[in-house]
């Protein structure tokens, strides 16, 4: 794996008004790599997904810690790995199924993970009952391409 | 930031303004279903155009509006929703629940307006 030519790492709590947080922290620093309005559309909207179950599934009812790591690499490819020590998922495929929510009354509306992979590249779940789950996003950034 | 809401007669208009997530959704969600009941809302008319940023929260929103809407026998309208939301949207479906237009105009009201702002 080449190594990233640059990077950011921000811990916080999982606190409702931090989803705001990790979309400025996000855009503000992709600003660098000068991605089109569109992508960082995307990338804010997936990381907003991904932070929110951290809050809403990962710590359910209490207050824990979330990771939220970029890495950018040559030739705009982004990296984005968000990840909690909360519950975990028991059935990961079962949870990425759209409309599926294990919350309905909440106005949840199951959508999360089908967000982030229209909007994405890539998406890499990993989870473990009781210590947590790591979502790992991707997406290349456009190479203003000609057609 | 929050949301706006004019009730002219049984149709309603609620404004959202600023990012649409599940923090700031809550509030919205709160202060539209009171709204709703108070005027017994047959149209209840959202109004994204002051929409700064939405994930599937807002897709959550938008869906129990259609359930509450639906209960009473009303009907749901998403209006002025702007272009880096509609992608949002679609990957929902949200044109199967709700009519949606680019524009709209509430009816004239020679009675009281009740308008209450939020912020959050």
């Amino acid at each position: 794996m080449k190594r990233p030519i640059n990077e950011m790492k921000v811990v916080f709590p999982s606190l409702s008004e931090n989803e705001r947080f990790a979309r400025i922290a996000v855009s503000g620093f992709l600003s660098f790599a000068d991605p089109k309005i569109d992508e960082l559309a995307d990338i804010k909207t997936a990381v907003s997904e991904a932070v929110t179950n951290c809050i809403v599934h990962g710590y359910p009812d209490t207050i824990g810690k979330i990771e939220l790591a970029v890495r950018v690499f040559e030739q705009g490819r982004v990296r984005v790995r968000i990840s909690d020590k909360g519950c975990g998922i028991e059935d990961i495929e079962k949870a990425m199924q759209p409309l599926f929510t294990t919350k309905p009354d909440e106005d949840r509306a199951g959508l999360g993970f089908a967000v982030m992979e229209s909007f994405m590249d890539k998406i890499k779940v990993t989870s473990r009952l009781g210590k947590g789950t790591t979502v790992v996003l991707e997406k290349t950034l456009g190479t203003r391409d000609r057609l | 930031m929050g949301v706006q809401i004019i009730a002219a007669g049984r149709v309603l208009c609620a404004k959202l303004t600023g990012d649409i997530d599940h923090h700031t959704a809550r509030q919205m969600r709160c202060e539209i279903d009171i709204a709703v009941r108070e005027n017994d809302a047959q149209e209840l008319i959202l109004d994204f155009s002051g929409v700064t940023f939405m994930d599937s929260s807002g897709i959550g929103l938008v869906m129990g509006r259609y359930k509450l809407m639906n209960e009473r026998q009303g009907r749901l309208v998403i209006a002025k929703t702007p272009g880096y939301i509609g992608k949002v949207m679609r990957v929902a479906g949200i044109s199967r629940l709700a009519k949606v237009v680019n524009d709209y105009e509430l009816p004239k009201q020679t009675g009281e307006v009740m308008k209450i702002e939020t912020t959050n």
